[in-house]
């Protein structure tokens, strides 16, 4: 076995209820090597990480580190190997100070107390070792996300650790933050330290790291040096479709049948960091597409779009006219209506009946003098449990007994019953069973005919493909590239969502 | 070995069911079977005038634990109320010479304003109801002593004590009927108007409901107003049954009689379902409790420790899974 692998994990399979989530993985790590792991959103990134920090045990497989077997069950044995992990939600103690933070739990003692000079002192020598000049006393959550993330960096190399896994590290983090970071990481490999770096930044990607692991579905697509391999590949890799099997839908629209109505316009708008001035239109009866990788602020587009968040600067025309969203209530007075991405958390009321999750934005229409009508109600609910063919006993059924894609259905309703003139939907067919996806890319496709415009977020490029007549690629907070009907080829969106070509 | 285990199951499901229905009447349960044993066990506890005690006293804990139904609904927590009944105690009766309507409106409109500011602090800072209402509980009060310099305050204004005194045919207390309309009124808001619903949503899901559009501010805000005005009504009837005002002790507790007697009625405390007619069930077990100890002649330290037994009993029949 070549003596420079740190790490080599084996044949890793886990399986959770209903689900496979890693099948045979295998993960190699050189030392002092920056590793980058690579995958779409349930790709199995997260439990391939678990696994060796002793968070999950693996049901099968086996983990040698620097040559030996480990077993690492608890998170403690793993940091005893030498494997400490940074948590995109960082583990320190906000009001604890820096040094203590360092520390904690391996305090320095003298005669039975804490030597806090000595304590100072070392936590003062790691963090200069790494280019951070800070006042070790100072308490921590009066410092940046990156000064944090430093400091938890610092701890884990104070355990003497070999491995560093940082998961999204730069997510939270601005460009500068960002450079820093990468500094340290360099330092880190100068002493012989390997990392894991997790990301969903290609050019952060290129930029800091020497390999690559590629995950899809639980599996192990790709492996590689960095300098082997292109972004384009890459996002082939990760997204992994077979361009042959899509079948689009008929467009009604192309480049010079565009109408020139628009329902929605967005000029220069930001709110960092994820949104860093964007310009899209959506037109009358169009479905247009935002393709990108997650975190390209795709989500976070919708939601300002929405007023559910507010921007930092830039415009919002509605129907020509320049509004000021300042809650979602304002924006579905305008007509405006949003599925989020994460339904449970974000879309339904989870003890509600099906009848009153479907009304519960219409219920201003439905109310005289504050008092509900019931049979008003009850018209509206039947005609859209059937309209949507939404599978559930009753109307009075709590929502959070059916099943995903009829949850999402409820929640289309709740919309639909507004009448809007625009639907904005965030992954609307996440986590859902493959009848209940196609029943709703059919309704997008309907509400297009009946000159309903759809905003909608995917990360799947298939299905983007199937129902949008337009697609804007989102990359980094920006707009990189917008492709119409005709040419929205597999090729060309991955092309723009790698490089930002067009 | 098939028959054994579809048995098991069988008997699994018929414990189920059986759990279930324990939990869904746990309350009414609880306080039939608290009847029954007073009945047998505390002389003169089957007793008209026993029941006209009961009602009178539980007016207070009622109107305030009403409020707290739906400020609970909505996933937040009031412990101020005793204290909004003390200001309003006191500023009635201190206003009494600008006549009756104007005093009690005065006291009522006082109470209000501290639950719009109790609301407003909540929903504009997005701060925890607890925090917020835990300065709001001693410095209400406080305000309620300076008013009249901590003394008890008598008056004699027939006219006012009738709210708290008058009996309808010479036996059925005015109290009943006002627990009746109020009552009524908190259950047609929680479960016949839209208000309801926004407080439910808010309580079960914060984010989505104001993803759908609700008015989450100024909900939050009519939440704690309607919860500060009960409490500062059942502060002015108890002001009127005594015709004295005493910011000292007028309400002590009281927040946790009410949010015992909404955790008992099953309401979820972490925001959920309105269950008005459990806070009902919820009070009346807890007054009985109070007045059978007190019957039985039992120290009131021991009261304490039987009315924690009698809600963790409610609490952990009516627990979840």
């Amino acid at each position: 076995m070549d003596e420079r692998i740190l790490l080599h994990m084996k044949n890793i399979s886990k399986n959770f209820p209903g689900v496979k989530a890693l099948k045979g993985v295998d993960l190699e790590v050189k030392k002092g090597e920056v590793h980058a792991l690579m995958g779409e959103n349930g790709a199995g990134k997260s439990t391939l990480i678990k696994v060796l920090t002793g968070v999950h045990v693996e049901d099968s497989g086996e983990i040698y580190f620097e040559g030996k077997q480990i077993f690492t069950n608890t998170t403690l044995q793993a940091q005893k190997c030498g494997i400490s992990t940074i948590y995109q939600e960082l583990d320190l103690i906000p009001e604890l100070s820096i040094c203590e933070n360092v520390f904690l739990g391996r305090e320095i003692m003298k005669n039975g107390m804490i030597d806090w000079r000595a304590t100072e002192e070392k936590a003062k020598a790691i963090l200069l070792d790494m280019g951070i000049k800070v006042d070790v006393k100072g308490v921590l959550s009066q410092q940046s996300t990156a000064i944090q993330q430093m400091v938890s960096i610092a701890r884990a190399i104070s355990i003497n650790a070999r491995l560093v896994v940082m998961d999204e590290p730069t997510s939270s983090l601005d460009e500068k933050e960002v450079k820093v970071l990468f500094n340290v990481i360099k330092k880190l490999k100068a002493q012989d330290i390997s990392v894991i770096f997790i990301s969903h930044r290609l050019d952060e990607i290129f930029e800091i790291c020497d390999a690559i692991t590629i995950l899809k579905d639980g599996e192990r697509v790709g492996y590689s040096a960095i300098k082997d391999i292109t972004k384009l590949q890459l996002v082939s890799m990760m997204i992994g479709r077979d361009a042959s099997k899509i079948v689009s839908r008929k467009k009604s629209y192309s480049k010079d049948k565009m109408s020139n109505e628009n329902i929605i316009e967005t000029r220069n708008i930001v709110r960092e960091p994820k949104v860093r001035g964007i310009d899209i239109e959506v037109k009358k009866g169009e479905v247009l597409g935002l393709a990108g990788l997650l975190g390209a602020g795709r989500t976070e587009l919708a939601r300002l779009i929405f007023g559910a968040d507010a921007p930092q600067s830039g415009d919002i025309y509605i129907n020509g006219k320049k509004v000021k969203l300042n809650l979602p209530k304002d924006a579905i007075k305008a007509g405006l209506g949003f599925c989020p991405e994460d339904r449970k958390v974000e879309g339904i009321i989870p003890h509600m009946s099906v009848k009153e999750n479907i009304t519960l934005a219409m219920l201003p229409r439905l109310t005289k003098m504050g008092v509900v009508s019931k049979k008003e109600q009850e018209k509206i609910v039947n005609k859209y449990i059937e309209a949507l063919k939404i599978k559930t006993p009753h109307m009075n059924q709590a929502v959070r007994n059916l099943s995903g894609g009829n949850q999402q259905k409820v929640i289309l309703a709740r919309w639909l019953c507004m009448n809007p003139e625009l639907l904005i939907l965030d992954e609307p067919t996440r986590g859902i069973d493959v009848g209940a996806k196609t029943e709703i890319l059919d309704l997008i496709e309907k509400l297009a005919e009946d000159n309903i415009s759809v905003l909608m977020v995917s990360s799947e490029i298939e299905e983007l493909m199937h129902a949008c007549d337009r697609i804007a690629v989102i990359r980094d907070g920006k707009k990189a590239g917008e492709l119409y009907a005709e040419e929205i080829g597999e090729e060309a969106i991955m092309n723009s969502i790698a490089e930002g070509g067009k | 070995m098939k028959t054994i285990t579809k048995k098991s199951s069988v008997n699994v499901n018929q414990d189920r069911d059986w759990k279930l229905l324990l939990n869904k009447y746990a309350t009414p349960i609880l306080l039939v079977l608290l009847i029954a044993v007073n009945a047998i066990f505390t002389p003169n506890f089957a007793n008209v005038n026993t029941m006209w005690n009961i009602l009178i006293q539980m007016t207070t804990i009622l109107l305030t634990a009403l409020g707290m139904t739906l400020v609970i609904a909505s996933g937040g927590i009031d412990i101020s109320v005793g204290s909004v009944m003390a200001i309003s105690s006191i500023v009635t009766a201190k206003s009494l010479g600008f006549g009756v309507v104007p005093a009690v409106i005065l006291g009522l409109l006082i109470s209000a304003v501290c639950g719009v500011f109790i609301g407003f602090i909540i929903a504009r800072f997005k701060i925890q109801p607890i925090i917020v209402t835990l300065p709001m509980m001693i410095g209400i009060r406080g305000i309620a002593q300076v008013i009249n310099d901590s003394q008890l305050l008598n008056f004699n204004e027939p006219a006012f004590s009738f709210l708290g005194t008058y009996k309808f045919g010479g036996s059925v207390p005015i109290q009943v009927f006002i627990m009746i309309i109020v009552s009524a009124s908190v259950y047609f808001i929680a479960n016949k108007m839209s208000f309801g619903r926004y407080v439910q949503a808010m309580g079960d899901n914060y984010k989505a409901s104001r993803l759908t559009g609700i008015n989450t501010f100024m909900v939050t805000i009519s939440i704690y107003m309607i919860s500060a005005t009960l409490a500062g009504f059942a502060g002015i009837i108890e002001t009127a049954r005594l015709s004295a005002a005493d910011a000292n002790a007028i309400g002590k507790l009281m927040e946790l009689d009410a949010i015992a007697a909404v955790a008992v009625g099953g309401t979820p405390m972490n925001g959920g379902r309105p269950n008005v007619i459990g806070t009902i069930f919820g009070v009346l077990i807890i007054q009985i409790i109070t007045v059978a100890v007190n019957m039985n002649n039992i120290p009131y330290t021991y009261s304490l420790v039987l009315k924690a037994i009698v809600i963790i009993l409610a609490l952990w029949a009516r627990r979840d899974k």
